[in-house]
């Protein structure tokens, strides 16, 4: 039963001969495409060129912006007071965090878990910061607090306003919603450069480029959260004579308050995935261990500021969830609570020593690394196996396809892929998106992580949904794989690709499985609970009348939860997309690399921007194709979400 | 309203830290305040010094050891900052680094960085000698005893095939902030070749380590002073000669690497403010036998750069008493 879509449905009535017609076109067209790809091969490709002019341009464009820094009045007035503000902003956190000493600060986070939650929120902040201090990581850890700090602030007070406005007026959300949709899309590799040109490397870059990727949900779920306001509320305010700001004041933004909350813990989670990004532009903290371990192939010298930044999203998490729960309790026992916990943690400040007693840490890098010597010694075959068979049976043949074919070709070829899965629309965007990749002169390096990303994709999904459908039949399977999801999910993506290096050494299998590692559980659980979604009266129907488990699973189960595969697959191939681009720092190459030369190669600068914007077009070109379920079925949810 | 008053709290905290933390921000380094960070000592230290760590491990033997001399004989506190080589120099415009201890060459960076902007300035040998290069297992070289010289590099071709590598032979490259000429060398010199980069040095040397154990082909960009030569002999392949000025233009290089005298680039204002500490730098000197020695107790030996260092100071009293200002 193949549903047509509705743009190729005719809407005269449908005969047998065009329903027939409608049935055999993808096919039609898939020998169409194959004919072509034969015939025109190895015509119009757009080989690499390092010396495109575009990249030159924009290597001048940078020279000049360098020689110009000190004297153009756009950096005089505007982009260096920016810079400056920013890096006070960071110092006054770091300092006031340091200042505070590592009691205080336990003692300040378990008194904000007792403002927002009550002693249990309290008991798992002290437990998890001193978890923190036991591990060793104490002052990087502290350098990326001050810095996600920073960020979030930032990002609320940008966002919240912004957010308000989209909620209150449709045709500010016109505008603001397709720019976050890009801002979420983009791979965050792709704007350190132009981050950096402006502002240098520093504190202040690593800020602005953490508060980039944070801001999308602050405005996102404020704007969700204004609208959401009962309106008959608004109108008894304003009937009371009340005016637009207290309306605003009085009656809004309070009701909303508790999404704006969980807002602000989405903008935490964001701006803690980039900690180890942002090392790279010489920013402090636990990123610095993660991306120094993996210079040197070091598993258990990644894994720990790994948990560390689990551990700090833990406490920031749990904090601002259970705020935005209300909850009844006296004002008083709440605030003299919270007044002896901080008071007794900076009390002890003076007594413990501010920095964390070295005695009390303890050392888990060499047992994980034996773990990992062990596995690399007996398990060589076996990987390498693996490695070569992906390589040379799925990567090395389809990027000869993809890098022979002519660009027209497969223009056409995603068009109609796009239109058959998504609409004429959203393939016309994809389209759009490679004829723009083709005009940025790198064509083929896009095409070599196109191809990465397509096979890591496709075993990805394949894998979630498998694992999905099991946790979707098996309680039992479900109560396993849940916990095991959730940590793989809260793990920083950088630490996947670690323990990938050393198992299969440096190359695209190694990205393939470190974003297999990232996107499984958000894919598994998508189809678990699209399939869960399946009303129980239907599947009942279908029982009695005679299904077997299989075709329940095929014929009912599946079909009806056609939206979550598609929305399980869309997330699966951005969240691979990010980790393949990240994947160049361990040898994957193509537009990863390009980035990453860039900002380490000043002759490379222009082909590393020029490689950023293409991959925010093969992003875009990416969520298009797949949006089939969110776009079209449901035009409510990717605004919302 | 809870979250109300947990927003107050914050408020509340923020401003209170704010209140105490204010007055500790006049020094000009407007990072890492933590002036009372040398507890024990008592003593508030001498200043701070932002070292850039670069990412090869003979690097961070050298930091390491001046590290080490700066904060327990001179009394500074050393604040690393892990970068590329190229966003190091960056740094050294935007005030996050204040020294390069181990710079290759980059002449094209001294003189955008030390002429034109006047950012940063010399300071001097490491002692450090550099070669960079391409390398074979030793094993190679006695089964092909020609393929020593890049004339015949293109014979042996398919036997560096990989999976990453198109088709034609694989050379290994390390990090892509490194400095290299490789991809404009395969070029010109018109090599069956493809530049696929390992991401890093430790790739580098596990490569090296499993073609030597393993009898696998490899061919690969390397470099001294680095500890693994002297735990296994890989042999340098003998591209054509350097000549002064050979690669002035990054994209028709077709000659071998020159020799490198490795030297320290800091900033202009360490230079003009760093007292002692920038003394020390300024006279920093070792061989590369002690760069290596250091370096091997870090990677191979399980120390921390902090222990590899003391014991190497505690061993060589004379070389870096002779560093110290007086």
């Amino acid at each position: 039963m193949v549903a047509a879509p509705a743009d190729m449905a005719s809407p005269v009535p449908v005969t047998a001969r065009a329903q027939r017609f409608v049935r055999w076109l993808p096919a039609a067209v898939a020998v169409l495409v194959v004919a072509l790809y034969v015939v025109f091969k190895n015509t119009a490709v757009l080989p690499h060129d390092d010396d495109a002019s575009l990249f030159h341009w924009v290597n001048d464009a940078r020279d000049w912006v360098d020689e110009n820094r000190n004297t153009s009045p756009f950096f005089l007035f505007f982009v260096n007071y920016v810079r400056l503000g920013v890096a006070e902003l960071f110092t006054l956190f770091q300092t006031a965090l340091t200042a505070l000493g590592w009691p205080g600060l336990v003692g300040v986070a378990a008194g904000l878990g007792w403002l927002a939650g009550g002693w249990r929120i309290a008991a798992v902040s002290v437990a998890a910061f001193a978890g923190i201090g036991v591990l060793g990581l104490w002052d990087a850890s502290v350098d990326t607090l001050a810095l996600t700090l920073s960020a979030v602030l930032l990002s609320l007070v940008i966002g919240i306003p912004i957010g308000v406005l989209a909620g209150r007026s449709p045709s500010v959300r016109r505008i603001v919603s397709p720019v976050l949709d890009v801002m979420q899309i983009m791979p965050t590799f792709s704007y350190l450069s132009p981050v950096v040109l402006l502002f240098l490397i520093g504190p202040a870059s690593a800020t602005i480029a953490t508060m980039i990727y944070a801001i999308p949900p602050a405005i996102r779920i404020t704007a969700l959260a204004i609208e959401r306001v009962s309106p008959t509320v608004v109108e008894a305010s304003e009937s009371l004579g009340a005016t637009r700001w207290q309306t605003m004041r009085k009656v809004r933004l309070p009701m909303a308050l508790n999404t704006i909350t969980l807002g602000v813990n989405q903008t935490i989670a964001a701006a803690l995935s980039m900690v180890p990004l942002v090392a790279l532009i010489a920013a402090p903290g636990l990123g610095v261990d993660l991306i120094r371990a993996l210079a040197r192939v070091n598993v258990g010298a990644a894994l720990v500021p790994g948990i560390g930044i689990v551990l700090i999203a833990i406490v920031l998490d749990r904090i601002t969830r259970s705020a935005a729960v209300s909850r009844v309790r006296s004002r008083i026992v709440s605030w003299s609570g919270f007044a002896v916990l901080v008071v007794a943690g900076v009390a002890l400040t003076p007594v413990l020593a501010p920095e964390f007693p070295e005695q009390w840490e303890i050392q888990i890098v060499r047992p994980i690394n034996d773990v990992v010597n062990w596995i690399e010694g007996n398990w060589y075959g076996f990987t390498g196996f693996l490695n070569d068979t992906v390589a040379y049976g799925l990567l090395n043949p389809l990027q000869d396809v993809l890098t022979t074919a002519p660009w027209w070709l497969i223009t056409l070829a995603v068009l109609a892929f796009a239109w058959r899965i998504s609409g004429l629309r959203a393939g016309l965007i994809a389209a759009g998106c490679l004829v723009a990749i083709a005009a940025l002169s790198l064509w083929e390096h896009s095409m070599e992580t196109l191809t990465i990303v397509v096979v890591a994709a496709v075993i990805t999904i394949l894998a979630g949904a498998l694992l999905g459908i099991g946790a979707a039949r098996s309680r039992w399977f479900a109560a396993v794989l849940r916990p095991v999801l959730d940590a793989a999910q809260t793990m920083p993506s950088f630490s996947y690709l670690l323990p990938a290096v050393a198992l299969f050494g440096n190359g695209r299998f190694t990205a393939i499985i470190a974003s297999f590692i990232y996107a499984v559980p958000v894919v598994a659980r998508l189809v678990e609970d699209g399939l869960r979604a399946v009303p129980g009266t239907v599947l009942e129907a279908a029982r009695s009348a005679g299904s077997t488990d299989r075709q329940l699973l095929w014929k009912v189960q599946l079909p009806m939860a056609r939206s979550s595969l598609l929305l399980a697959a869309n997330q699966g191939i951005v969240m691979t997309l990010a980790m393949v681009v990240i994947g160049a720092l361990v040898g994957a190459g193509a537009l990863g690399y390009d980035v990453v030369a860039g900002i380490s190669q000043q002759e490379d600068y222009g082909k590393g921007l020029v490689a950023g914007v293409a991959l925010v077009l093969l992003g875009i070109m990416l969520d298009r194709i797949t949006q089939g379920a969110s776009g079209r079925l449901n035009p409510e949810k990717k605004r919302i979400a | 309203m809870n979250k109300l008053r947990l927003v107050a709290g914050v408020l509340v905290l923020g401003l209170a830290a704010a209140g105490c933390g204010g007055a500790k921000v006049d020094d000009t380094s407007g990072a890492a305040p933590s002036s009372n960070a040398s507890a024990g000592a008592g003593t508030a230290p001498a200043g701070t010094v932002k070292m850039a760590i670069n990412g090869w491990v003979g690097y961070e033997a050298s930091a390491a050891v001046v590290d080490y001399l700066l904060e327990n004989k001179l009394n500074y506190k050393v604040e690393k900052v892990n970068l590329a080589e190229e966003p190091s120099w960056q740094g050294m415009e935007s005030g996050s680094v204040d020294v390069v201890l181990e710079n290759w060459g980059h002449d094209d960076l001294k003189k955008k960085y030390i002429e034109e902007k006047g950012v940063a300035v010399e300071a001097g040998s490491t002692g450090n000698k550099g070669v960079i290069g391409w390398y074979v297992p030793e094993w190679m070289v006695q089964k092909y005893p020609d393929i020593t010289d890049y004339k015949n590099l293109n014979k042996y071709a398919d036997l560096f095939k990989t999976s990453e590598s198109d088709g034609k032979g694989q050379l290994l490259d390390g990090d892509p902030s490194f400095v290299t000429n490789d991809e404009a060398l395969v070029k010109n010199l018109k090599l069956d070749y493809k530049v696929v980069y390992a991401g890093s040095e430790a790739a580098l040397i596990k490569a090296a380590q499993q073609a030597t154990q393993q009898q696998k082909p490899l061919l690969m960009y390397f470099y001294e002073p680095q500890w693994l030569f002297n735990q296994l002999k890989l042999v340098k392949i003998n591209l054509p000669p350097y000549t002064d000025g050979c690669d002035a233009d990054p994209k028709k290089v077709a000659c071998d690497y020159p020799p490198y005298d490795l030297d320290k680039i800091v900033s202009k204002k360490f230079s003009e403010t760093g007292g002692p500490a920038y003394e020390l730098v300024k006279n920093f000197n070792w061989t590369n036998d002690a760069q290596n020695q250091v370096a091997d107790d870090i990677t191979n030996n399980g120390m921390t750069p902090e222990d590899a260092a003391k014991k190497w100071v505690e061993a060589n009293p004379t070389v870096w008493q002779a560093w110290i200002p007086q």
